[in-house]
């Protein structure tokens, strides 16, 4: 049952209309606007999707959204390698986060990588009463004797921390003067703060701007080439990075930092030296792109390396940065892989042609990965960020067909009614939605850490995105969800 | 390119080819400002040494890699328990992602939980409008019997009056006034999950029973504690109920929420303990619990109503499921039946088949409180011998009680309690005083890579390994699935360690 565009407009808004129907009204009016069916050249080239984002969340209807501890341990610093990051408050936060985000790195972890490591001040009911400054400064200490080979500590703060009156900025500065200009990062990145994941990422940046960039050592010694940009915006989950990295080398270009996943400390102080910041996740990174841009006049493009479209066209628009000998390196990468991503489609493509898929994810990915559906034969037929803005809504314009469902900050019901009555063959979100539509029957990948597989970036990440979107759809377990006899 | 269509090669082994191998070298030598491989091997061979353990002991303020959550985890998991009920977290709602992510990750079930998702504002004001409008808006959109509140650190650090803002949400229609509305206050920053866990329970039973007047009957109440295997506990534990005939209200049955069939319908709520038996549950002669150390508060206020109460500690193993039904045996009058004692044969005959295997091995184990303690028994009663105990969560109270079983057998004599310490501890331990397994959950993942000793997976969370919560580790059954789990991984490393043709693989037999 192929239904027309405007026919599939007309039940998106019968369907938004009945979620509705369940809310006081007050929510109802709220929630209202961010639902909507994206309408084609309506709204001119700045259309947000019709939806309203990034404002806060209506309490007790389960949001999926986390909150700026989450955007500046989970996402931003966590990944940098050779630095401690000490979650600072209570023990959940640090406990939950650890290790769960799968930002994989070369290193010898407990020595000079810390990664998959959960440093916590666990603070007890005392300092909250007395202020947690001197433990702060007690537990720097005892990181330099039992971790020398750190590179740098950043104090991740928890909710109690702005709540409580204490001065992480003075300790931080006190210690790392104590240890000869050590990088001591405090990140005022408490849970509560602005409505989501988002503030934190934007704080986590700015804090890198502020004790990493501003205190970099002028005389600082970097032998740069014309060739140089930075990754930005890659955490490498699964390890993302590292198959997007191969296809910039492979191009000529050379890779001198990757933010933040697999990244160290030397490589975020490298960066003002590119000459070219290509950008994944614009969402979390944004700020720092355009500040090096204002600051060390470092272009920043935007890139997805999701599926050979995507890919294809990105490539050649970083090449357009630089010189011939890049832009045949692009050309040459393409030809390269373009047997490889034929030979995925036509073993792939035949099994999921005319799939529909549902999405809900958070950073670029409710965009991003649409070309790469298609590059399947699959279509995409709702999506909406966890905690996007409108600049994200603005960029979903160029991916989204006409008529497709959008919904902003969903809630865990509209949601679950969504993709009931919409009936489509696969959703990709998180862990907190996987089992719920597992157990009605509905094929289902996590697009946030890949459901434990991966990279899905680059060339060789298209193969195992084909690979396990086929395995979802096409497993005969959804043969078996209902008794013969009933 | 090695990539190909034929064996699509995913992250374990596309990064081991040869250009990535390459790529990743020449990052670190060029761009990470790397320590000398040789400095590295210095300090990593510096911290398996005694000096190093020292060091380590000597912390007081830095904790890492604990093996502890915080309260209101513990408030989720005992309020899912109740029949119909929906947890709600009153505070920073990034906490709730947190806590539904975690138990996702270990029951692999959805894990439906909301919060009042307090920001700035509410950090200045106080969060009475989040609970007003976070009470309208659960109850209209996921129809609960139930809402059990709790509080995130945020709240409790701005002190929030629950019991005030739950009756003014009343007062202002967010919920009927007879809508039962629990509450229990679950700072992050005091105990730890087991201690939510507790707070949570009493919260609700005295949500049901203050003020009622106890008529006694004969029927009991049973407790289970934050326990990773409940799904298996609770229905062996039931199966055993019924086997004796005993009239029982298991409080906090969370065995079905977390272990919904696959069959086209999301059960947002399954089972449960009905809210009518949690009233009359008041009126139970005695109430047991299976974990003492995460039921403190609520076996007082259980005591202090009449009933008797007996406080296990996470019994595992023969003896320990013997006291478990004895203590059901003398509070009930019903004998223990034939049936189960022929399954404590069964399990007693298992031992014998095997603890040639396990007798004289040393173990290192580290997990809630409760849970050390039935391990630890059921340890010493294989003849095997604990070496470090170890609890994040445990206190001074939990170690004396450690000492004393260790105490009472020969096999526990060189063993060592340590409470409040974490996993970068016990890895100065196992450099240090090496045992040959350890038992612990998932993060010992980490210890075995580092230190080599072998792990196995008992505790929560277990997020690496599927389907474990579904077998009990409680009665007769449960601990032969412990002793079984414990005898796979010794005969693993047997073979693992004698597969070497023409020299160890004489000793790599069939026969065991």
């Amino acid at each position: 049952m192929s239904l027309t565009v405007e026919e599939t407009k007309s039940r998106n808004q019968a369907l938004i209309k009945e979620v509705l129907e369940v809310y006081p009204a007050k929510t109802a009016k709220n929630r209202a606007k961010h639902l909507g069916t994206f309408e084609e050249g309506k709204d001119g080239a700045k259309s947000d999707c019709g939806v309203k984002s990034n404002v806060k969340s209506v309490p007790g209807v389960m949001t999926i959204r986390g909150c700026a501890y989450a955007g500046s341990k989970g996402v931003v610093w966590g990944p940098i390698k050779d630095m401690i990051h000490i979650s600072h408050g209570p023990v959940g936060c640090g406990q939950y986060s650890w290790a769960a985000r799968r930002n994989y790195y070369i290193g010898t972890t407990g020595i000079d990588s810390f990664v998959t490591m959960q440093f916590t001040s666990d603070f007890q009911e005392k300092d909250i009463v007395f202020g947690g400054d001197k433990k702060l400064e007690k537990i720097m200490d005892e990181i330099e004797v039992l971790f020398p080979l750190n590179k740098g500590i950043t104090v991740q703060s928890e909710c109690p921390i702005g709540l409580i009156g204490d001065d992480i900025e003075a300790v931080s500065k006190k210690k790392s003067k104590e240890y000869g200009g050590k990088t001591i990062v405090p990140v005022r990145c408490e849970g509560f703060r602005g409505v989501s994941q988002s503030l934190g990422h934007h704080i986590a940046n700015d804090t890198i701007r502020d004790f990493v960039f501003d205190k970099l050592d002028p005389n600082r010694s970097f032998q740069g080439t014309p060739y140089d940009v930075a990754i930005i915006g890659d955490y490498n989950i699964g390890g993302d990075a590292w198959s997007s990295r191969i296809l910039l080398e492979e191009m000529g270009l050379r890779v001198i930092a990757q933010w933040s996943g697999d990244g160290s400390i030397a490589e975020l102080e490298n960066t003002p030296k590119a000459k070219l910041n290509v950008l994944h996740c614009y969402r979390s990174m944004n700020y720092i792109s355009r500040h090096m841009e204002e600051k060390y006049g470092i272009p920043w493009v935007e890139y997805n390396f999701f599926g050979p479209s995507k890919i294809e066209a990105s490539l050649r628009e970083i090449a357009s940065h630089f010189d011939d000998k890049i832009k045949e390196g692009a050309e040459r990468v393409i030809a390269k892989y373009r047997a490889l991503t034929e030979a995925v489609i036509a073993k792939y493509r035949p099994r999921l042609e005319g799939k529909t898929v549902m999405l809900f994810v958070g950073g670029l990915r409710p965009r991003h990965v649409i070309g790469a559906y298609e590059d399947l034969g699959m279509n995409v037929v709702g999506t909406g960020y966890e905690f996007g803005h409108n600049d994200d809504y603005e960029r979903t314009n160029h991916y989204v067909k006409d008529g497709t469902l959008i919904y902003d900050d969903v809630t865990g019901y509209e949601f679950e009614k969504f993709v009931e009555k919409i009936q489509p063959d696969l959703v990709g979100s998180g862990i907190k939605e996987k089992y719920v539509f597992q157990k009605m029957g509905v094929p289902f990948r996590q697009m946030h850490s890949w459901d434990y597989s991966g990279p899905y970036h680059g060339y060789d990440g298209f193969g195992i995105f084909a690979r396990d979107m086929d395995m979802a759809i096409n497993n005969p377990v959804w043969g078996l969800t209902k008794a013969p006899w009933k | 390119m090695t990539q190909n269509t034929a064996n699509v090669l995913d992250h374990f082994n596309l990064f081991r080819e040869p250009e990535y191998v390459e790529m990743l070298e020449n990052k670190k030598k060029n761009f990470e400002d790397a320590h000398p491989v040789e400095k590295v091997e210095e300090i990593r061979d510096w911290t398996k040494s005694w000096e190093y353990r020292e060091q380590n002991f000597a912390r007081e303020a830095l904790t890492v890699n604990p093996a502890k959550a915080c309260q209101p985890l513990g408030a989720v998991f005992a309020a899912v328990g109740f029949e119909g009920t929906l947890p709600f977290v009153h505070g920073s709602q990034g906490c709730v992602a947190y806590y539904r992510s975690h138990f996702s990750r270990h029951f692999k079930e959805p894990s439906s939980c909301v919060s009042s998702s307090m920001t700035e504002d509410a950090a200045v004001f106080g969060g009475l409008n989040n609970m007003i409008d976070g009470l309208a808006n659960a109850y209209a959109m996921y129809k609960p019997k139930m809402i059990a509140v709790s509080t995130t650190c945020m709240a409790e650090v701005i002190g929030d009056d629950l019991k005030g803002f739950i009756a003014t949400a009343k007062l202002k229609g967010s919920v009927p006034e007879d809508f039962d509305v629990p509450h229990a206050h679950t700072p992050a920053f005091v105990g730890s999950h087991v201690t939510g866990y507790d707070n949570t329970m009493r919260g609700i039973l005295t949500h049901f029973w203050e003020g009622k007047e106890r008529t006694p009957n004969e029927k009991i109440n049973f407790i289970g504690g934050f326990d990773g295997y409940t799904v298996g506990n609770l229905r062996e534990v039931k199966r055993m109920f019924g086997l004796m005939g005993v009239d029982y209200t298991i409080l906090s049955d969370n065995s079905d929420v977390w272990d919904t069939p696959a069959d086209g319908e999301f059960r947002m709520y399954d089972g449960g303990t009905t809210l009518e038996d949690t009233k009359a549950a008041l009126h139970a002669k005695a109430t047991i619990s299976m974990q003492e150390f995460s039921t403190e508060k609520t076996l007082t206020y259980t005591a202090n109503t009449g009933q008797e109460v007996v406080a296990l500690n996470h019994p595992v193993g023969v003896a320990a499921t013997d006291k478990f039904l004895m203590e059901v045996a003398r509070i009930t009058g019903k004998p223990v039946p034939l049936a189960l004692e022929k399954e404590r044969g069964r399990l007693v005959d298992a031992i014998a088949d095997s603890s040639a295997h396990i007798h004289g091995k040393k173990f290192a184990l580290y997990g809630d409180p409760d849970l050390m303690l039935g391990l630890t028994a059921f340890l010493l009663e294989l003849g095997a011998e604990p070496v470090h105990i170890l609890s994040t969560n445990g206190g001074k109270e939990w170690e004396i009680k450690v000492q004393a079983l260790l105490d009472s057998s020969p096999f526990g004599k060189a063993c060592h309690v340590y409470a409040n310490k974490d996993l970068w501890h016990m890895r100065s331990l196992l450099f240090t005083e090496p045992v040959d397994f350890l038992i612990g959950n998932t993060y010992g993942k980490y210890l075995e890579r580092d230190t080599g000793t072998p792990l196995i997976r008992i505790g929560f969370p277990i997020f690496d390994r599927h389907h474990y919560h579904r077998y009990p580790v409680w009665g007769y059954q449960g601990g032969l699935n412990v002793l079984v789990w414990i005898l796979d991984k010794i005969f693993d490393e047997m073979d693992r360690t004698t597969n070497v043709p023409a020299k160890t693989d004489f000793s790599f037999d069939i026969i065991r």
